[in-house]
C-alpha cells in the first residue's frame, strides 16, 4: 500500500487542481507526516502510517483479525445461507460432535456458527454506522465551537456535558425503549449516545489550530469560514479523531452486545449479545453457548483496540521512528 | 595553559545520517571558544555530547577528555556528578527549559542541593545570592516567582543562576540569546562574558550568529556539516578569513555589513548542496552591485507624504485586546498613522510585545481595530463588513515569520496555491495552471514541487512557498512579518534577495516588519521605530542609522552585536 501512496504523490505533480479534495486530504492525513517539523525534510511520504502500522506487531494482529471478522460477516450468507434462526438439528449438539454443525446447537437447536456469522455482521454493521453518527454529530459540534468560540461555543459545551453526565447506557435503553428496537434505531441511539468523546476532542484541536499561521493566512486570503473549518482545520485535527473512532466502533459493539443481553436488541436479528442471553440459561449444562460469542465479542474489541492503539501510536510523529 | 577539554575526532550519528564528522578542538581554562555554524551543522549534537546527552539511536566516537578524565568511558553514576557540577548547559529556549510548577528559588535549591551538601536554609540562601550575581532585581522578593512571572530574559538569568550554581569549570551556551530581544540579548552576552570572568569558568558559546561571536569569544571554529571548517582567533577570523565559507559568513551577515542596502547591493548568498558522493557542498555568489533601475536612490526629503494617493495609509490606529476576567484592555497598538506608497518598502522596528505584529494583523483585519482609519487607496477597510472586505483583501497580502506553521502540513503545494485562487473566483482551470506555474517559477521553486506536502522542503524552500502563496494573488502590497527570522543567515540573504527582484519585477510595495534593525537597514526605504505600540521614531533609511533621535531607537542600535567590527571595517 506503501508504493500505490507514492504513486498517488507523485502523478499529482501533473494535476496542479485537485480532482476530489477529500480524498486527497484523507491521504494527506494518512501519508503526510503530522507536524513533520521533527522529522528531516525529503523523506518520502509514503512510508507513513501505513508502513508503521504495518512493522508494528500488535496493530497488524488487529487488522488480520478485524479483516477476518469483515470476510466473516460480507460472506455470512454463502457460509450459511438460510435463516440463522431456523431450528436445523437436534438442540444442545455439542462442539464437534455433529460435523455439519461444528460449533454445535443451542437449545432450540439452532446452529451456532451460523449465529455467529450472522451475528458478526449485526455487530460491525452497529459498531460501524453509530460510529459514523457520533463521528459526524461531534465533529460538528466540536468544530463549530472550537472555531468561533464565544457565546456560541459555551452553549455548545453546556449541551455537550449534558449529554456526559447521563450514562449513555441508560441513554441508548431510553431512545431504544422509546423506540422500536431495530438495528438502525439501535445504531442511532448508540450514536447519540457517544458523540461528546469526539466533540471534546475536536472542539481542542479547533482550539489550538484556529490561531495557527496557515488558518490566518487563510483568512488574509478571503477563505470564507466553511472553507477554513473543512479545508484547513479538520484534516489537521483528524489523526486524533480516527484513533477515537476504532475505540468508538469497540465500545458499540459491547453496548449492543449488552443491549441485547437485556433482551431489548431487534428481535429478528441474531447478534452476538442475544446468543449470550439465551444461553445463559443452560449455563450449567451448555456452557459453550455462551462462551463461543464471548469469545467472538472479545476478539472483535481486542482487534479494535490494538489498531487503535497502534493509530495512535503510528498518527504520533514523535513515536513514529524512521530507520 | 593546559588545556580544559579536548574534542579529539569527535563522531555523532544519528543511523545513517552522521551530524558530526571528526570534529577536533581545545578549550583552555577560563577561555570562550565559540562554534559557529548554520542549523543543521551538528554543533548541538556536539554539545550533547559533552554533556553525554544524546538522544537513544544516536551514537558517539572519539575521544572527549575532560580535565584529564575520558568522558565517553565513565560510568553514568560519575557522569551524573560532573554534569551540572564540573560542566553545566544553558539551552536556547527559555521557556520550556524551566519547570513551569516550581518556583525559581526551588529549583535553584534543587540543582545546589543534588551536587552539595547544605542545609535547606543555606540552599535558599545561597539561591539569593545566585539571583543577585545572575542581576535578577529584588532577588529576596524574585525568588518565590514563578516562570511565567518573569520576561524571557530574566528566566535565561535564571537558567544561568541554575548552570553556574556549583561554579562549573566549563559552561555551555546552546544558541543562549537566539529568542531574545535585542536589546535584552546583549545584557545575557555581558552577564556570561563577566560571569566568565568571575567565576574563572571556560565558556562554549554555540551560535549562528557571527555577530555575537565577536565581541565576546576568544577563539572562532567554524563549522560546516559536521566538520570544522576553519578555527582562529577571533580578531584573525575577522580580518583575515581563510575558508571561503568564513568569507561566505562573513559576508552574509548583515549586521557585520556596514551601509548595504538593497538599492545599490545584491546580497551575497550560500548555496548548499549535495555531491553524488552524500557529501555537504557549498557555493558562494559573492556580493553583487545592482545596476538599472535601483542605483538611483530617492533623495533623503523623499516621503511619502507628498505623495497625492498614497497605496495605504493608517490614520490614528489603535487596537485593543480585551482581557480575560477583568473590564480592562490592553492596549496593543497606541494611535498609529503611517503611509505607504507604491512600490515603497517601509520597515517596521521593535522589539516583542511592541505590537507591531498586532499591526500587520490589523491592517489585514484579522484583528479588529478599536478606532482609526486604515485606507487602501482611498477606501476604509475599518468600517467594511467581511463580506465587503472579501474582494479587497487580494490587494494586500502576508508572509509569514515561521515556514514551518503557515503552511497547511496536509496540503500539497498545488493545493495550497490553487485553493488560494479558487477562492478568489478564479474559475478556469487552466488560468489557474498557468497562474501557478508562473508564479513557482519566480519564487525559484522546480515545477516538481507542485506534488509535494510542505514538509518534503526545507525552511527557506517553505518560505518561497509562503511567498508564492502570496503573491499568486497579484497583491499590491505585501506585508512581511519577520519573513526571515526563522532562517540561517544564508537562507535569509536568499529570500531577501528574492523580495527584491519580486518588488523590482512586480513594483510591489513593502511593510517589512522585524525585530532585526540590520535586516531593516539593508531592505527599507523608509523606516518606523515602534515600541509600547506607538511609532517613536520615522525617517529615511540613512538618516535613521546616522543621525538617531529617539533614545530609544539609539540603544538599539548599539545593542547590534557586532558592533566593534563594523567600525574597525570602516
Amino acid at each position: 500500500m506503501a508504493s500505490e501512496s507514492q504513486d498517488l504523490i507523485s502523478t499529482a505533480g501533473e494535476v496542479p487542481a485537485a480532482k476530489s479534495p477529500w480524498r486527497r486530504q484523507l491521504g494527506g492525513a494518512l501519508f503526510g507526516a503530522r507536524g513533520a517539523s521533527s522529522v528531516p525534510a525529503g523523506g518520502g511520504a509514503g512510508r507513513g502510517v501505513w508502513y508503521s502500522l504495518l512493522r508494528n506487531p500488535s496493530a497488524l494482529a488487529g487488522l488480520v483479525l478485524l479483516t477476518a471478522f469483515l470476510l466473516l460477516a460480507l460472506f455470512a450468507n454463502r457460509l450459511f445461507p438460510g435463516d440463522p434462526l431456523d431450528m436445523v438439528a437436534a438442540p444442545f449438539e455439542w462442539p464437534g460432535t455433529d460435523p455439519q454443525y461444528w460449533l454445535g446447537t443451542d437449545s432450540l437447536g439452532r446452529d451456532v456458527a451460523a449465529g455467529i456469522a450472522h451475528g458478526t455482521r449485526v455487530s460491525l454493521l452497529i459498531g460501524a454506522s453509530s460510529a459514523v453518527i457520533g463521528l459526524v454529530i461531534g465533529t460538528l459540534v466540536g468544530a463549530i465551537g472550537g472555531f468561533f468560540g464565544g457565546i456560541v461555543d459555551d452553549l455548545l459545551v453546556r449541551v455537550t456535558e449534558l449529554f456526559q453526565t447521563v450514562p449513555s447506557f441508560l441513554l441508548v435503553i431510553v431512545i431504544v425503549a422509546i423506540g422500536r428496537p431495530s438495528v438502525s434505531m439501535i445504531a442511532l441511539a448508540i450514536g447519540v449516545a457517544s458523540w461528546p468523546t469526539v466533540a471534546r476532542i475536536v472542539r481542542a484541536e479547533f482550539r489550538t489550530l484556529r490561531n495557527a499561521d496557515f488558518v490566518l493566512a487563510a483568512r488574509s486570503q478571503g477563505f470564507s469560514n466553511a472553507r477554513i473549518i473543512f479545508g484547513e482545520i479538520l484534516p489537521n485535527a483528524l489523526p486524533p479523531v480516527i484513533v477515537t473512532a476504532s475505540v468508538m466502533v469497540a465500545s458499540a459493539i459491547l453496548i449492543e452486545s449488552s443491549l441485547s443481553f437485556l433482551g431489548m436488541g431487534d428481535p429478528n436479528a441474531v447478534s452476538w449479545g442475544s446468543m449470550i442471553g439465551a444461553g445463559r440459561d443452560a449455563l450449567r449444562t451448555a456452557w459453550y453457548l455462551t462462551a463461543i460469542p464471548g469469545v467472538a465479542i472479545v476478539l472483535a474489541v481486542l482487534a479494535l483496540n490494538l489498531l487503535g492503539d497502534g493509530l495512535n501510536d503510528a498518527l504520533n510523529p514523535r513515536l513514529r521512528q524512521r530507520i | 595553559m593546559a588545556n580544559l577539554l579536548e574534542v579529539r575526532d569527535l563522531r555523532v550519528s544519528f543511523g545513517a545520517h552522521e551530524a558530526v564528522r571528526g570534529l577536533s578542538f581545545d578549550i583552555a581554562a577560563g577561555e570562550t571558544l565559540a562554534l559557529v555554524g548554520e542549523s543543521g551543522c551538528g554543533k548541538s549534537a556536539t554539545a550533547l555530547s559533552l554533556m553525554r546527552l544524546v538522544p537513544s539511536p544516536g551514537r558517539v566516537s572519539g575521544s572527549l577528555r575532560f580535565d584529564g578524565r575520558e568522558l565517553l568511558e565513565l560510568p553514568p553514576r560519575e557522569v551524573r556528578a560532573i554534569r551540572g557540577r564540573q560542566i553545566s548547559m544553558i539551552f536556547q529556549e527559555p521557556m520550556t527549559s524551566l519547570n513551569p510548577v516550581l518556583s525559581i528559588g526551588a529549583q535553584i535549591v534543587e540543582t545546589l542541593r543534588q551536587h552539595e551538601q547544605l542545609s535547606k536554609r543555606d540552599a535558599w540562601k545561597r539561591a539569593i545570592e545566585l539571583l543577585d550575581l545572575v542581576q535578577v532585581p529584588e532577588p529576596q522578593r524574585r525568588v518565590f516567582d514563578y516562570p511565567h512571572e518573569l520576561s524571557g530574559g530574566q528566566r535565561q538569568r535564571v537558567m544561568i543562576a541554575m548552570a553556574v550554581a556549583c561554579r562549573p569549570r566549563l559552561l555551555i551556551a546552546d544558541e543562549p540569546t537566539t529568542a531574545l530581544d535585542v536589546t535584552i540579548q546583549a545584557h545575557i552576552l555581558e552577564l556570561l562574558d563577566l560571569l566568565r570572568r568571575e567565576l574563572s569558568m571556560a565558556l562554549l558559546l554555540i551560535t549562528h550568529d557571527l555577530g555575537v561571536v565577536a565581541e565576546h569569544a576568544d577563539r572562532v571554529a567554524v563549522v560546516l556539516a559536521g566538520e570544522k571548517v576553519e578555527e582562529a582567533p577571533v580578531s584573525k577570523l575577522f580580518t583575515q578569513p581563510q575558508h571561503p565559507y568564513t568569507r561566505g559568513l562573513l559576508d552574509a551577515s548583515l549586521n557585520l555589513a556596514d551601509d548595504l542596502h538593497y538599492r545599490g547591493w545584491k546580497l551575497p548568498e550560500i548555496r548548499h548542496g549535495v555531491t553524488d558522493d552524500g557529501k555537504p557542498t557549498f557555493a558562494v555568489v559573492p556580493r553583487a552591485a545592482r545596476t538599472g533601475q535601483y542605483v538611483a536612490d530617492p533623495t533623503p526629503g523623499f516621503s511619502a507624504l507628498d505623495d497625492p494617493a498614497p497605496l495605504l495609509s493608517l490614520h490614528d490606529l489603535r487596537v485593543d485586546y480585551p482581557q480575560r476576567h477583568s473590564n480592562s484592555v490592553l492596549r496593543a497598538v497606541d494611535g498609529v498613522s503611517l503611509h505607504i506608497a507604491r512600490g515603497e518598502t517601509v520597515g517596521l522596528v521593535g522589539e516583542s510585545g511592541c505590537g507591531k505584529s498586532t499591526l500587520s494583523k490589523a491592517i489585514v483585519r484579522l484583528v479588529p481595530a478599536t478606532s482609526g482609519e486604515i485606507r487602501l487607496r482611498g477606501t476604509d477597510l475599518v468600517s467594511l463588513r467581511e463580506r465587503e472586505l472579501r474582494p479587497l483583501r487580494r490587494h494586500v497580502q502576508m508572509v509569514f515569520q515561521d515556514p514551518y506553521a503557515s503552511l497547511n502540513p496536509r496540503r500539497t503545494v498545488a493545493e495550497i496555491l490553487d485553493t488560494v485562487l479558487v477562492v478568489n473566483g478564479v474559475a478556469d482551470r487552466n488560468s489557474r495552471r498557468q497562474r501557478i506555474a508562473g508564479i513557482l517559477d519566480r519564487v525559484g521553486l522546480p515545477s516538481s514541487a507542485l506534488g509535494r506536502f510542505p514538509h518534503e522542503f526545507s525552511g527557506g524552500q517553505r518560505q518561497r512557498i509562503g511567498i508564492a502563496r502570496a503573491l499568486v494573488l497579484e497583491p499590491a502590497l505585501l506585508i512581511c512579518d519577520e519573513p526571515v527570522s526563522a532562517l540561517d543567515v544564508s537562507i535569509q540573504a536568499q529570500i531577501l534577495n528574492l523580495l527584491v527582484e519580486l518588488k523590482r519585477d512586480l513594483g510591489l510595495a513593502y511593510l517589512f516588519i522585524s525585530h532585526d534593525l540590520s535586516v531593516v537597514r539593508y531592505i527599507a526605504d523608509r523606516v518606523h521605530v515602534m515600541q509600547n505600540g506607538r511609532i517613536v521614531e520615522s525617517g529615511h533609511h540613512r538618516e535613521i542609522w546616522r543621525h538617531p533621535q529617539h533614545p530609544y531607537t539609539r540603544t538599539l542600535l548599539d545593542a547590534i552585536p557586532g558592533r566593534v567590527f563594523d567600525a574597525q571595517a570602516a
